[in-house]
């Protein structure tokens, strides 16, 4: 029964993982494009964004611990830290791993910005458009329900949640106001030699 | 107001997201294209936490808190 | 009798002044540099790009700052009306090139670049032959750059960037360019007629500086006259002279003088009457709470119209804006078209109003002074022109005024 626990709870927290992160990715680029639901604050976005990106943590790392300490899998704390380190499932669950430190990088580097400063942050925050894919193909290949109905229907729906924002966001312009005046007189006074 | 802790803003890099005004309202308000006014002068010790926290949140880190000197 | 300094010698319609003959009326540059910085520090020479800030105290700011500075020698000369700095690259050279030399061995500078506009060709011509005469291993070393043709491209921290990345925009402070300017080194941005006047000084003297001047000032001053006078042009005066006696030397005004615009469009609008008593000195100027800056002194005649005037003006230095700040470009666009809304169609209240509240929002907003040197503009337009302003008709109801001022 105990090993059961562990190992619902592994495929719970990931499942819910999944979604979690899905919305943080949503809430980010809702960010950038400064779109905030009408009525209510601008901080309101970054701000949820944050918050739901903190929570996520907390049930990826519910979500790792109980993988590692499950003797079914016997997967021993390095899998969980080196990529493809471990016999079980090694590709998927290396994608996991891969995954999960980065948003690693990305939520420590988010806590230490003011230290960072801002252009090596958003540097590293770019990873996220390569944490979230690997995380859905982690989930698709190591899931042991990851093809049941239910949850098929979710990474489906997370996929296309994220697909939507994330085209969306890359042909959108750029919602500084001043984007397009400034790159025209920076074209102006560019005197670079290859240009 | 024991500091000297002075909001500056990076003219360059703000671009008019104005959530600095929602967090601190009393010392930042928008002009009409949206970009901040700051009022002058030291932060006021009982908002000195509400401006650190609205510099965390600049998305793109303009707001800073700087220590000025008096005789500036 | 004004004593020419800056601009003795050969004349000036025979250009450039060739090493051999600079050498020959003026001696080889100076060498000490304990005694250099000295003199200049006791001449209380300012700097004549348009701040006006005492030189001295630049370089001691330059050189406190420890590693090997970068010396640009500044004759990008923005500002539409002055031609003050080209007429000293294309005559005087030379002179220009003591004082980078001056400053480079005073600072133990590793560098020096001269900054010219690239579409002032016989500046910029003069300057690159007369470099190509130097046998000093500090200007062998010098190279030149090409000043993008806008106005903020003479500002001292889009001159750093510029030769930094090849971008000629502003840049925010800090750091200052005297902390951190070129490739992080501290750089001293130096406009070409100070560099002339520390090359004389080098060799005769703070005292022999001191020794011109009228009315408590001392030193010669660069002047471009402009607008409603009969001979417009550059002239070297005395610092003190007034505006009136300037004006003189400039063939007089034609027709009846309404205002001065003092220090160009960085400047300020004075009334006539009260312009032509002030004396052209900084320290008296900022005491009367104007500015010497670019040593433009623009007159419009009682013909012109001080509105359309500025709403042209405004209208320019909007668009010169870098973009980069917002309050800068939206304010300075909003208040430019503020103007010309009461140029065109005549005053309204609402128009007067957004003035006053725009210009005392954007003022201090950006991060150089582009805007405030607009706003400053713009406030003195409404100060001097008031009664305009206040009765303007709708100029389609009127014939149109000459223009009297030159944009570039």
């Amino acid at each position: 029964m105990n090993d059961q626990l562990l190992w619902y709870t592994t495929r719970a927290a990931g499942a819910v993982s999944m979604i979690m992160l899905t919305g943080v990715v949503v809430l980010g680029v809702m960010s950038t494009l400064r779109a905030t639901p009408r009525g209510l604050p601008r901080f309101f976005t970054p701000a949820l964004h944050r918050n739901i990106a903190l929570v996520t943590l907390v049930f990826l790392a519910l979500h790792v611990v109980t993988a590692v300490v499950d003797p079914f899998t016997s997967l021993g704390w390095t899998a969980a830290v080196i990529p493809f380190s471990s016999y079980y499932r090694t590709f998927w669950l290396g994608l996991g791993t891969i995954a999960f430190e980065l948003l690693l990088a990305i939520t420590v580097t988010s806590l230490l910005r003011g230290l960072l400063g801002h252009g090596a942050w958003r540097a590293i925050h770019w990873l996220t458009y390569a944490a979230w894919p690997v995380a859905i193909v982690h989930g698709l290949g190591t899931g042991t329900d990851a093809w049941s109905p239910w949850l098929f229907t979710l990474t489906c729906l997370c996929v296309g949640a994220a697909a939507f924002v994330v085209v969306y966001r890359f042909t959108a312009g750029s919602t500084d106001p001043l984007a397009a005046q400034r790159a025209s007189f920076r074209a102006g006074v560019d005197r670079r030699p290859d240009r | 107001m024991s500091n000297d802790l002075s909001l500056t803003v990076d003219r360059i890099r703000c671009d008019g997201r104005g959530l600095c005004a929602e967090l601190l309202p009393e010392m930042i308000r928008l002009d009409d294209w949206g970009y901040p006014i700051v009022a002058a002068g030291p932060v006021p010790d009982h908002l000195l936490p509400l401006a650190q926290r609205a510099v965390s949140r600049c998305p793109v880190l303009a707001l800073a808190l700087r220590r000025v000197d008096r005789d500036q | 009798m004004t004593r020419l300094r800056l601009l003795s010698g050969p004349d000036l319609s025979l250009g450039a002044e060739s090493m051999r003959a600079h050498v020959q009326r003026l001696g080889p540059p100076p060498m000490a540099r304990a005694v250099l910085l000295g003199a200049i520090e006791r001449s209380g020479l300012t700097g004549r790009g348009g701040a006006g800030f005492p030189v001295a105290r630049k370089w001691h700011s330059v050189s406190a700052a420890g590693s090997a500075p970068v010396i640009i020698v500044n004759g990008a000369e923005g500002e539409p009306q002055s031609l003050k700095d080209r007429v000293l690259m294309t005559t005087r050279p030379h002179l220009i090139l003591d004082g980078a030399l001056i400053a480079a061995r005073v600072l133990r500078a590793a560098e020096i670049a001269i900054y010219v506009g690239e579409h002032h060709h016989a500046a910029w011509t003069a300057m690159a032959a007369a470099l190509a005469e130097r046998p000093e291993p500090e200007l062998r070393r010098a190279r030149m750059a090409a000043a993008p043709a806008r106005y903020v491209a003479g500002e001292s921290s889009a001159a750093v960037n510029f030769l930094s990345s090849s971008i000629g925009t502003p840049t925010s402070k800090p750091p200052e360019p005297h902390t951190a300017g070129v490739g992080g080194a501290p750089t001293l941005v130096q406009n070409v007629e100070t560099l002339a006047h520390v090359a004389l000084i080098g060799r005769y003297g703070a005292e022999w500086y001191r020794s011109a001047g009228r009315r408590g000032a001392a030193g010669t001053v660069l002047l471009t006259a402009a607008g409603a006078v009969r001979s417009p042009g550059v002239l070297e005066v005395e610092a003190g002279t007034t505006v009136a006696e300037a004006v003189e030397m400039a063939g007089g005004a034609a027709g009846s003088p309404r205002a001065v615009l003092l220090g160009g469009y960085f400047g300020s609008w004075v009334d006539a009457r009260q312009a032509m008593e002030l004396p052209l000195d900084q320290a008296a100027l900022r005491q009367a709470g104007y500015g010497l800056g670019c040593g433009v002194v623009g007159v419009i005649s009682e013909h012109a119209c001080g509105v359309c005037e500025t709403a042209r003006i405004m209208a320019y230095l909007a668009g010169e804006s870098s973009a980069q700040c917002g309050p800068c470009f939206f304010g300075l666009r909003a208040l430019s078209e503020a103007c010309s809304r009461i140029a065109a169609r005549g005053t309204n209240r609402d128009d007067l109003a957004r003035l006053a509240r725009w210009s005392s929002e954007v003022r201090g907003r950006g991060a150089c002074k582009h805007p405030d040197g607009a706003i400053i503009f713009l406030q003195s337009a409404l100060r001097t022109f008031g009664d305009e302003f206040a009765t303007h008709p709708a100029h389609w109801r009127n014939h149109p005024s000459p223009v009297a001022m030159q944009t570039a």
